[in-house]
């Protein structure tokens, strides 16, 4: 099957001779930008970036940097990793390489943006929007990868954050009890996985379709009762109230490290809890062990003595409930009150980020914090007046996803069994 | 054995009830057997009715009036019956009578003095009015869920006809503001760069499955946002589609009425020529996959990759041959929708007809006439959706939970069956659309 799908594709063989200069080019690309667009078109004066929020306990002095000079360096600098590409180097190397050109080419667009401002960069807001801009990504990403690793594919992470987000705010508001709110819109979630498990597993529906559909039912359901209960009750049932910041002691009094990571919300803490459980879970435990082999090749699972239905049943509703923490996140954890849709696509963006981190756990995680940091910059920039339209910078986590699918930054590969339903005769 | 059961039969007969020498059943046999075994026929009617009912159980009990009459329902079980079933009759026959007939017209039209003063004023209009709504709601239903169909046929699942009517649109808007040209010549430019617009946008999602493998359900999820934010940007530009003097409000200026599609019963219906273009796209495709090679190599690849690639066809062309066709068809239905009743392009312009159109080519089982049918159901769904919102206060997105239903019982013929008790097919499948996963 392999090698007739290697067949089916011609043009993979050539695009793999060429994939050797795919990087150096983007990089060297990347560096010419830096130089010719941002250095040469910033403002004269220095671009401030803060690092420390108003009131601090221990502040870090802001640094300035000569915004076309910095440009210049970042570019030069971009374009010799560009050139050390082409020498072979080691894969850490190789990684490391993307990250800081990347890096390079932000901090080179923020000197550009900021040159000669009098409004300052403020590093930590940037880095907290970008963890609570990912929060939803995240858990939607380990929700992917508890059921697709266990050979079920979730199109339905949308429909779980909204459903999510929806019971949230019904529960926390009818109840006035806020982690009544983050059990329901948990259970939610929860709910839409059985739906998609019992369709999916026990009629056999074609996965792909019944995600895409289940979020279309999830969707106008919502909308429906929206329209129907939440307007007309907005006082009891849409107005609850959301999660405060909770500041570790100790950990949150470090600089810049403190107020990013250490002063959130519950869900911030949560998300970290079930990172570490779905990563150490699925890759250290006996019973990721088995939903892998069951994702992977269902019928010597099976042999073994496996259930494949049950562990498929029990990762798909698993699925769920993390994914409606998240949801639930969308309305208690940051706005309160739900609105309609207003997962906004999110769902997608996480299954997105899944696929961008190879259906592993961390790799998922890092594309959503990718991700997020795009979000957060994009919503920063918009405020100054940024010359370049704002749209671009939302297109970019879909235009980088579709490079990862095409197999530009290496092969990606879903787990073997992915999406095939497991009929014993 | 079973190959002497006759044609129309969808499944053999039992040995035991062919009468000697013929082997033909007799009629009321054989609709008895599609009936108890739940062909696909039955099994749409089936969860369609099933969609129906639960919709009309969400309505009856999300109204305030029907759950106060449940409060008191041992000592008055009758009225609470009652008030349920009129809450969901009361909703239905309002669609009803947005989208097929409305007794009120008629009344209305005897009451005019004359032919020529009913014809004048529009009375006679009002009451076909229901009609060429569900025609016009269905137009861009047709052609983009035609889309999603022929590519199911070849096994590849469009989720991006968003994407392609972004496109087309685009297009079509362009070329119907942007250039003046005569009447008749105006309307075809505007139609043909609407298809071609849409089929760049399938062509980008075919070649890259066909070059690199990447999977077409990521790329299309992927080019529905970043062609959505493309529009916006494009409409943000005065220099760009923005009108003049819009002010941020993200629309483009009204196209030429040279490049309007033509009205087809008066200036008092919206029903126009789209219709007719959509309805001639099903004939075509239609003909595309059941009579010409292309199809037949569709039809093939989409069955099995592995046969077809034995038997000497192209696989990665026929990809990028059927995500062209598919997306020129999406931007079709964009041109029915910005030159038969917009005529102007603003960034909600795409609605929910990329979604919609997944759930009528489901529900026709990606066959042409059977695209036609659910595109008229569902156009109908939603011709009449504002009127029962305005007079029964039940919200709009109801028709998209009923849409949502239908589709999940329609792709679960077994949770059907189990439901109405039906026997299992013994013989071949449904005629199910399946994809197969992430890998091809």
């Amino acid at each position: 099957m392999e090698n007739l799908t290697t067949l089916a594709v011609p043009g993979r063989l050539q695009l793999g001779v060429g994939r050797r200069w795919i990087a150096p080019a983007a990089f060297v690309v990347l560096g010419l930008v830096d130089i010719l667009v941002f250095g040469r078109y910033a403002h004269h004066g220095d671009a401030t970036f803060a690092f420390s929020q108003p009131f601090a306990k221990v502040t870090v002095p802001n640094l300035k940097l000569p915004a076309a000079t910095t440009c210049y360096v970042l570019g030069a600098a971009s374009i010799a990793l560009g050139a050390l590409r082409v020498v072979d180097v080691g894969k850490v190397v190789r990684r490391v390489s993307i990250g800081l050109v990347l890096a390079f080419f932000v901090i080179a667009l923020l000197c550009w943006a900021y040159a000669g401002s009098l409004n300052t960069f403020n590093v930590i807001n940037q880095f907290q929007g970008t963890l609570s801009d990912s929060i939803p990504l995240i858990l939607g990403a380990l929700a992917g990868c508890l059921c697709e690793r266990s050979g079920v594919i979730n199109i339905a992470i949308e429909g779980q954050l909204l459903l999510g987000a929806f019971a949230g705010a019904i529960f926390a508001s009818a109840f006035g009890v806020l982690w009544l709110g983050l059990i329901a819109g948990s259970l939610a979630g929860g709910l839409v996985g059985l739906l998609l498990g019992v369709f999916a597993i026990t009629y056999l529906v074609d996965q792909i379709i019944l995600g895409v559909v289940l979020n279309v039912f999830v969707s106008g359901l919502t909308g429906y009762l929206y329209d129907k209960l939440l307007v007309p009750y907005a006082n009891t049932l849409n107005s609850p109230s959301t999660y405060l910041p909770i500041k570790i002691p100790l950990l949150g009094d470090i600089p810049i490290i403190g107020p990013v990571f250490f002063d959130s919300t519950l869900f911030l803490y949560i998300t970290y809890i079930l990172i570490a459980a779905v990563q150490v879970g699925l890759f250290s435990t006996a019973w990721g062990l088995r939903v892998r082999a069951v994702g992977e090749h269902p019928a010597a699972a099976d042999t073994v003595g496996i259930s494949v239905r049950l562990t498929r049943y029990r990762n798909v509703i698993l699925a769920g409930l993390v994914a409606g923490i998240g949801g639930a996140f969308l309305t208690i954890g940051s706005v309160g009150s739900f609105g309609k849709d207003m997962s906004s696509g999110k769902g997608y963006i996480a299954l997105a980020a899944m696929i961008f981190g190879r259906w592993t756990p961390l790799g998922g995680v890092g594309a959503a914090l990718l991700f997020g940091f795009t979000f957060e910059l994009q919503s920063i920039l918009s405020t100054v007046n940024v010359p370049i339209p704002s749209y671009f910078l939302l297109m970019v986590p879909y235009v980088a996803t579709i490079i990862a699918v095409a197999g530009l930054v290496g092969q990606v590969k879903p787990p073997a069994a992915d999406g095939q339903p497991y009929i014993t005769s | 054995m079973s190959e002497q059961a006759p044609a129309p039969a969808p499944a053999p007969v039992p040995q035991d009830d062919r009468s000697s020498g013929d082997s033909r059943p007799p009629f009321s046999r054989v609709v008895l057997d599609a009936v108890l075994e739940g062909n696909s026929v039955v099994v749409t009617i089936l969860a369609i009715f099933t969609a129906i009912v639960l919709g009309g159980l969400l309505i009856a009990f999300t109204n305030t009036t029907v759950l106060h009459a449940w409060g008191n329902l041992f000592s008055n079980p009758g009225n609470a019956i009652a008030q349920a079933w009129d809450a969901a009759s009361g909703a239905y026959v309002a669609i009803f009578e947005g989208a097929i007939f409305n007794p009120h017209t008629v009344s209305a039209l005897f009451q005019q003095k004359s032919m020529s003063v009913a014809l004048h004023d529009g009375a006679l209009s009002a009451v076909f009015n229901p009609l060429s709504e569900t025609c016009v709601q269905a137009t861009p239903l047709i052609l983009a869920g035609l889309s999603v169909a022929v590519a199911f046929r070849a096994g590849l699942f469009n989720i991006g006809a968003e994407s392609q009517f972004i496109g087309g649109a685009i297009l079509a808007t362009w070329l119907g503001y942007g250039v003046s040209l005569p009447p008749v010549i105006h309307v075809i430019v505007c139609v043909l760069g609407a298809f071609v617009g849409g089929a760049v946008l399938g062509w980008i999602v075919g070649v890259l499955k066909a070059r690199t493998g990447a999977h077409e359900v990521i790329v299309t999820i992927m080019l529905n946002y970043i062609m959505a934010y493309l529009l916006a940007y494009l409409l943000s530009k005065p220099s760009l589609l923005e009108e003049l003097g819009a002010n941020g409000n993200l629309i483009s200026p009204n196209i030429a009425s040279n490049a309007h599609l033509p009205l087809l019963a008066g200036t008092h219906l919206r029903i126009n020529a789209g219709f007719l273009l959509a309805l001639a796209c099903a004939a075509g495709v239609w003909w595309l996959m059941s009579r010409s090679t292309l199809g037949f190599e569709f039809r093939t690849v989409g069955a099995n990759p592995n046969a077809a690639r034995s038997a000497g066809m192209s696989v990665p062309r026929t990809w990028i041959m059927v995500m062209l066709i598919a997306g020129g068809l999406a931007g079709l239905s964009a041109s029915t929708v910005i030159q038969g009743t917009d005529f102007s392009l603003n960034f909600q312009s795409y609605g929910t007809y990329g979604i919609d159109a997944i759930t009528v080519a489901l529900l026709g089982r990606a066959r042409p006439g059977g695209v036609v049918l659910a595109a008229l159901l569902y156009g109908a769904l939603h011709a009449g959706a504002p009127l029962m919102q305005a007079s029964t206060g039940v919200p709009v997105d109801i028709v998209q939970v009923i849409q949502a239903l239908i589709v999940m019982f329609v792709a679960a013929p077994p949770l059907v069956r189990a439901i109405y008790r039906l026997r299992a097919v013994r013989a071949g499948g449904t005629g199910q659309v399946l994809s197969k996963g992430w890998r091809t």
